[in-house]
């Protein structure tokens, strides 16, 4: 209507749509309190006006009215409480068949890479229609991944990985904002998400200058920081073997089952006591420093790429003859 | 009782019971200590407002071009810092609190007058720490101080503003334990709990919070200092930290600090609508027992600012079904206020008009609180405009309006003068007016998308900015007018006389201003709170 006068943010993703319907439901709900609040007020105001009034009518109050008016609304905030918890839950569990997006934030730029290699600034490229799903970290200090169109938001914070997914629904440029004061230039910490038809998308995929995929950039890294020499693709390694583990729970050394999710394989490079999968020894040095947010991210796809034919389920990854190096479990 | 107003000039009271700086700066007449917070919190309202003043004119245009970047956050945190430490936590409870806690309950002073002193100096050495950050320098940490931004790369003085509201924190706490002891221990006879005005229960609600939430506060800033000067690794996770710690920490003060900033504004009003609709508050017991109910339940819901911070689903959903739980106490005050008009005999005096628009306002910000507490629609607008504008609304809209709400009902009784009515309508009328054109646009602002805490915006954002900037400007003009018309009723104001309003309540029963120990005997109370149907059915000072 009014080019620099919008009153609703344009609808460009599912979650939106799901969003504005809550939103208007709650919109009409308390809207229509207040006003009858303001109606109240001034019509008391009016009508009892000191002049109309011979004399005030003593009142202690009514414990009927009490009631009514602290358990309605109390179911009606019920309904708000749930409403608003099935969206929230719904847009934080990424459908399994979601394109993964990394997402490096640092002070003031956005840095964005495709799992097929295509590295952008400021600029996400996604077809529409399709389930993507972000993995972001900062570099520094806090950031948060906000775009209005598709009434999401999500801080981004160092050292772990937080998630965040859409559908988009409607190709257009739409703005990225950072959502969470990170210093200077906070401000212009903005970009774009560019949702593209498929067929417009695939010609800006194959337009790209990728140096690979990021998985084989991460398993390049692989080989040259020597990871394979103990993570090898059998039993016999002296670490665990990676193949058909991302994803799947893993049964560690004290007895705890985690889910090698991307936290945890970020954990186990940069700080590998942590967690000991059962039946490994703490041999593995940190990559703390040695490796970068954009390579620990390679090395994530790379070993989410190790897709296998081990069946579900539980990997122990124990060895099955001890190999002649590790020595036998102390307890 | 005899009108006191042809005596005043000879009576002696508070105000000319002794003379020069030195019976003032080691005073410890609750009520001398109440005029120099009201004093030093001026001074910082209007350096918190000249800031804000500031930060709409930058946000006139899409670009940032009135001050640079750092300036514009240096801007908002100061803001955010000297308006909440400075003016909103101790604005009504340490001037008017300090001034009516003890009257209100028939004492001569609070329980701890030194350590009532003691906490204005805090304060002051609190506040002076501020002015140097501010003038060497400043700060832009926000009011929020996340780390690692705060402890490992903002170059500006994050400590000093650290200490600077950690040293205030403990005037903080004093006060609330002033209070907390003062309403135990020294209710004159008959002053039953049952009895008390709704302005004791909700500082003594806000009181608790201050006492058990601050020193939280206090640990937490203190580690940010320890990590930011000797990369102690609390928060940071290159030291091996962990950053939604301090969140966890800081909100657990935080969100119950604003609480301290709106409960004594609800006593306020609970104060003001009897008076001027001549009529029992509707269901005290309910009103009275809704502050214990806020402040208990406040301390349960500081999660909900970080619903998008990556805390686990399950834990959001809890913190977001307790927010909405602490929602009733409110929804339950703002229905008994309105019920107390019902059947009165009401007078539109300035103070009545601010309580309507409190009510009016406050009820704005906590509807809209309804909305960040849904989880879903909190993703959207947490961390924009929308977020803004409600807690001004609660802030400004609820606070302050309170506030002088309170200034204009008990300037006769602090004073002895009445400030010019004419003069206070219309000044209510101006705030009214200038509060919603600044701060209604900002929830559609928040609504389409714009962040908060934004030096330069994309211009589609424009026009509701200016609406904003225009209606601070508006604002402004009606936030000193009452400074000017109060000073000038010093001197030229009309005689109040001991009970102006024919209002209940103590501090009505003895001179305006009020003798040194407040009462020429120890009252004994009889009655309950509110007896208008037993008080004089006319306001006399309000036609």
């Amino acid at each position: 209507m009014f080019p620099n006068f919008p009153i609703w943010p344009v609808r460009a993703a599912t979650s939106a749509s799901n969003l504005d319907a809550l939103f208007i439901f709650l919109l009409l709900v308390t809207g229509m309190v207040t006003i009858m609040i303001f109606i109240l007020v001034t019509l008391f105001a009016l009508r009892y006006r000191h002049d109309r009034v011979e004399k005030a009518t003593p009142i202690l109050g009514s414990l009927a009215l009490e009631t009514t008016w602290s358990l309605v609304p109390f179911g009606i905030f019920l309904i708000f409480f749930v409403w608003g918890a099935v969206i929230y839950f719904g847009e934080r569990t990424a459908p399994a068949d979601s394109m993964d997006v990394y997402v490096v934030a640092k002070q003031w730029m956005w840095k964005l890479e495709h799992a097929d290699g295509q590295r952008e600034i400021n600029e996400l490229h996604v077809p529409v229609d399709r389930n993507v799903k972000l993995i972001m970290t900062s570099q520094d200090v806090i950031h948060s991944f906000f775009v209005p169109a598709f009434r999401l938001k999500q801080d981004v914070l160092p050292g772990r990985y937080t998630t965040l997914w859409f559908h988009a629904i409607r190709p257009g440029t739409y703005h990225l904002f950072c959502a969470e004061y990170c210093g200077t230039q906070h401000s212009g910490m903005i970009g774009s998400i560019i949702v593209m038809n498929p067929a417009e998308y695939e010609a800006w995929l194959s337009g790209g200058g990728g140096e690979g995929s990021l998985a084989s950039t991460g398993q390049k890294l692989f080989q040259q920081l020597g990871c394979g020499s103990c993570h090898r693709s059998d039993t016999q390694g002296r670490g665990p073997n990676l193949v058909g583990v991302f994803g799947k729970p893993v049964l560690l050394e004290d007895g705890r089952t985690v889910t090698a999710d991307e936290n945890y394989v970020r954990e186990s490079i940069l700080n590998p006591g942590a967690k000991i999968v059962a039946g490994f020894k703490n041999i593995m040095p940190s990559f703390q420093g040695v490796v970068n947010e954009e390579q620990l991210l390679s090395l994530i796809a790379y070993v989410k790429s190790l897709q296998g034919s081990q069946p579900g389920g539980i990997v122990s990854n124990r060895p099955a003859v001890p190999n002649v190096s590790v020595r036998p479990r102390v307890k | 009782m005899a009108s006191a107003s042809t005596i005043t000039a000879e009576r002696e009271h508070y105000l000319n019971a002794d003379y020069g700086f030195r019976s003032w700066l080691l005073t410890t007449d609750h009520k001398r200590i109440a005029l120099l917070y009201l004093i030093s919190i001026t001074f910082f309202f209007f350096i918190g407002g000249f800031f804000a003043l500031l930060i709409r004119l930058e946000l006139l245009t899409p670009q940032g071009d009135l001050v640079q970047a750092d300036t514009y956050n240096k801007l908002f945190s100061m803001h955010g810092q000297v308006m909440i430490f400075f003016f909103l936590i101790p604005a009504v409870p340490a001037v008017l609190g300090n001034f009516l806690v003890p009257m209100m309950i028939g004492a001569k002073d609070l329980a701890f007058p030194r350590i009532n002193l003691l906490s204005w100096y805090l304060f002051i050495v609190g506040g002076g720490v501020m002015l140097y950050t501010m003038l060497t320098g400043g700060v832009d940490t926000g009011w929020t101080f996340y780390v690692p931004l705060s402890t490992a790369y903002l170059g500006t003085h994050v400590v000093l503003a650290a200490v600077s509201i950690f040293i205030a924190g403990f005037s903080s706490i004093l006060t609330g334990l002033n209070f907390i002891v003062t309403i135990h221990r020294m209710r004159a006879p008959g002053m039953t709990w049952g009895r008390m005005p709704l302005f004791l229960w909700s500082n003594y609600a806000t009181a608790i919070i201050q006492v058990l939430g601050t020193p939280v506060l206090a640990i937490t800033l203190a580690l940010v200092g320890l990590e930011r000067m000797f990369h102690l690794g609390v928060f940071n996770p290159q030291l091996g930290g962990d950053p939604l710690l301090f969140q966890h920490l800081f909100w657990f003060y935080s969100h119950p600090a604003v609480y301290i900033m709106i409960l004594p504004g609800m006593g306020v009003v609970s104060e003001i609508i009897p008076c001027f609709s001549r009529k029992r508050v509707f269901g005290y017991e309910f009103v009275a027992l809704a502050s214990i109910g806020i402040a208990v339940l406040g301390f349960l819901v500081w999660a909900h600012h970080m619903f998008v911070a990556g805390i686990s689903l399950y834990s959001a959903m809890v913190f977001s079904f307790f927010s909405y739980l602490v929602a009733v106490p409110s929804a339950i005050k703002v229905f008994n206020w309105t019920a107390t008009m019902y059947k009165g005999k009401i007078y539109y005096s300035t103070p009545m008009l601010y309580a309507m628009g409190f009510i009016g306002l406050f009820t704005m910000g906590g509807m809209t609180g309804l909305f960040l507490a849904s989880l879903g629609v909190d993703v959207h607008v947490t961390d924009t405009y929308f977020v803004v504008a409600h807690f001004h609304y609660i802030m400004v809209g609820g606070m302050v309006m309170a506030y002088l709400a309170g200034m204009h009902f008990w300037w006769p009784k602090i004073s002895g003068r009445m400030y010019p009515e004419a003069w206070g309508k219309l000044a209510a009328m101006i705030i009214f007016i200038g509060f919603n054109l600044t701060f209604f646009p900002q929830f559609i602002l928040g609504w389409t998308g714009m962040p908060r805490r934004y030096h330069a915006y994309t211009p589609e954002f424009q026009v509701l900015n200016v609406l904003s900037t225009a209606g601070s400007t508006v604002l402004a003009v009606g936030y000193l007018l009452p400074m000017v018309y109060f000073l000038w009723s010093l001197r030229y104001g009309k005689e109040a006389g001991d009970n102006p309003w024919g209002a209940a309540g103590l501090e009505w029963k003895t001179a305006s201003p009020p003798p040194t120990y407040n009462f020429e005997e120890t009252p004994v109370v009889t009655w309950e709170a509110y007896n208008y149907d037993e008080l004089p059915e006319e306001v006399p000072v309000v036609g």
